[in-house]
């Protein structure tokens, strides 16, 4: 990527912003990353238990964990309700949780911030 | 590390609620210093990228995985108000929609990693940052570093909680050693990815990264001011 050398190396007065990579192309390849990331590597996630519940486990307070009160959703432990293939069950909810991540993130972030000028 | 409902009792989940609660409405008002029509849109890709990056769990040992946290990573990229409210609307979707975290936990899951990892993985950042030189090939590793050490300080304070409001009986030394063992390699995998993302944006719009601006308005102060004077 030149675009490190943007600042350094630019000539005094030339305009700053000519050669960087455009907002709204890097928040298109970030969230194309993302909805990757989401909807497709994680079929590939380790489904070993995470390092709390590995203690848990092995220090025997694993058995206090309730029953779960949105066990109903249709997202319920990243797998789809009623789609029978793991990967799309898990790809589908991974995505599906991304759009409403970003959508709700997105629109606080919209009404939290300074008008600009 | 996403507590399910019932490890702690009912006085501590209050309590933590409470702090969560307070933290939300103290970053609503922060969050206005760090965000504008530039940095709005960034708050909706961190936290859509840490959503996604903490499904990925990876390997660290003996039948055990971990996944970003993403506190630090949110906190250099965006800032440490608008991280909260990142890290708040990720942990509440995985609640609702995805029955990852407990419902009444859900405070205990913001205090730990939605203002915990933002606050130490903040303050780790500042610290390298100023021993480090000034920089902006530096702000991604002063990132990891803020990362490394952000995740073991939850798994710390998750202990802590235990402490006080554990619902079964487990000798507390064992359960330090054992929760700081796993965090500290989970925070290894948290380092390398924190620098991979900030690194990424760095290199492309440094101007855009929070965490970038000490270090670009004290280089490019003698370029940007002809520009304004002429605008």
């Amino acid at each position: 990527m030149t675009g490190t050398q943007t600042d350094r190396d630019r000539p005094a007065g030339t305009p700053p912003a000519a050669r960087r990579m455009p907002t709204w192309l890097l928040i298109t390849a970030g969230l194309v990353v993302a909805l990757l990331l989401a909807g497709v590597v994680s079929f590939y996630a380790s489904s070993s238990p995470d390092g709390l519940n590995k203690v848990a486990e092995d220090h025997g307070f694993a058995g206090t964990a309730g029953e779960h009160a949105a066990a109903d959703s249709p997202f319920a432990n990243y797998s789809t309700r009623g789609v029978d293939n793991d990967r799309l069950a898990g790809g589908l909810a991974g995505v599906a949780g991304a759009v409403v991540v970003l959508a709700l993130a997105g629109g606080l972030a919209f009404v939290v911030r300074r008008k600009s000028r | 590390m996403h507590v399910p409902d019932g490890f702690l009792d009912a006085p501590t989940s209050v309590a933590t609620g409470a702090v969560a609660v307070a933290a939300v409405g103290v970053a609503l008002r922060g969050a206005r210093r760090e965000l504008d029509d530039r940095t709005a849109p960034l708050a909706g890709l961190v936290a859509t990228f840490v959503f996604a990056t903490q499904m990925l769990n990876f390997p660290v040992g003996a039948g055990t995985s971990g996944h970003l946290l993403g506190g630090a990573l949110a906190a250099v990229l965006v800032g440490p108000w608008t991280a909260v409210l990142c890290m708040s609307v990720v942990l509440l979707v995985q609640a609702l929609l995805f029955a990852d975290g407990g419902i009444t936990a859900l405070g205990t899951n913001i205090t730990l990693m939605g203002v915990v990892t933002v606050v130490v993985g903040w303050a780790v950042f500042r610290l390298v940052q100023q021993l480090l030189p000034k920089r902006v090939a530096m702000v991604a590793p002063a990132a990891a570093a803020g990362a490394l050490v952000s995740v073991p300080v939850a798994a710390l304070c998750f202990t802590g909680l235990y402490a006080v409001g554990g619902q079964a009986p487990v000798p507390l030394g064992a359960l330090l050693t054992a929760m700081l063992g796993w965090h500290v390699l989970i925070g290894v995998g948290e380092a390398v990815i924190t620098l991979l993302a900030v690194g990424s944006i760095v290199a492309v719009r440094p101007d855009l990264v929070h965490g970038a601006r000490r270090v670009l308005a004290s280089r490019t102060l003698e370029v940007r001011d002809p520009e304004e004077v002429r605008s």
